[in-house]
């Protein structure tokens, strides 16, 4: 997987997915465990359909897939697609860090070339 | 001294880098006013930066390139939107192509840059950065293919519960 190759229309999905917060729960509800979409519209102060909605941007999202089981379709969190956007999020922090680190260099040569003086 | 906090939040898009330097608020304030010195710090190693113009006031315009490996030529174009030395500076990253049109109109990063003193001597630069469609997210992370491999190993081997 090279996140690099992600085109630019699924990063913003995901990020997309990944921006309310009822979604980041039912995301890392369907890591842990295999939900219906009636058990989780039972644990959110909202609509069946409101929960449904919002299962229908991960699905489209990549983050969540679902799967038949018997009369009920149970939905399931796509590791990879989690990964993904992890790995967006951490590749940011080290690009700055790796910044962060030329600048101290070049103060310091400067300070080294200078005496110390700005 | 370096980095002293990262905050990444997918709620509003937003990823916060503090940065304690060993510097006057207005050295640190050059990192940013000299394209000399922007230059030597904003690209990867491999990944030379070459500013086209620096007009940083209110309205003007940053642009740049950087080169890649293979000789691939990157572009930016920054519109400032504010600049008051030596304290704060707000950029808008326009996602454009190789002529500096729009690519796609909503692909806009704003970074937000502020420098104060800290206690006890020297600057903290915090750098707030607002990738507004998250395309802006991907293209400055152009050029960073190896450091992101290094990452997702890492994250890799914590998933498979083996020490990094």
């Amino acid at each position: 997987m090279v996140v690099s190759h992600e085109s630019h229309a699924d990063v913003d999905r995901i990020f997309h997915a990944l921006a309310d917060s009822t979604r980041r729960d039912i995301l890392a509800l369907a890591v842990g465990d295999r939900y219906s979409v009636s058990a989780l519209a039972k644990r959110y102060p909202m609509s069946f359909a409101a929960v449904q909605k919002h299962v229908a941007v991960l699905e489209g999202a990549g983050l969540i897939t679902k799967e038949r089981r018997g009369r009920e379709r149970l939905v399931r969190a796509d590791v990879d697609t989690v990964q993904r956007a992890r790995v967006l999020l951490e590749g940011i922090e080290e690009l700055w860090r790796a910044r962060v680190d030329r600048i101290d260099d070049l103060l310091a040569t400067e300070k080294r070339t200078t005496g110390g003086k700005q | 001294m370096s980095v002293t906090s990262v905050e990444k939040d997918p709620e509003s898009l937003t990823v916060t880098v503090r940065a304690d330097l060993d510097a006057t608020v207005e050295r640190a304030w050059q990192l940013w006013a000299d394209p000399h010195q922007f230059e030597q710090w904003w690209g990867a190693p491999g990944f030379p930066t070459t500013v086209i113009d620096h007009n940083l006031r209110a309205g003007g315009q940053i642009t740049f390139f950087m080169t890649g490996t293979e000789g691939e030529r990157h572009d930016s174009t920054w519109e400032v939107l504010a600049a008051d030395p030596p304290r704060h500076l707000e950029l808008r990253d326009a996602d454009v192509d190789d002529d500096g049109r729009p690519n796609d109109g909503n692909a806009m990063t704003v970074m937000i840059i502020t420098i104060a003193e800290r206690d006890g001597g020297g600057a903290v630069m915090s750098i707030r950065t607002h990738f507004d469609s998250l395309s802006g997210m991907e293209k400055e992370l152009m050029g960073f293919e190896e450091g992101m491999r290094i990452v997702f190993s890492q994250i890799e081997a914590v998933l498979a519960g083996t020490p990094v």
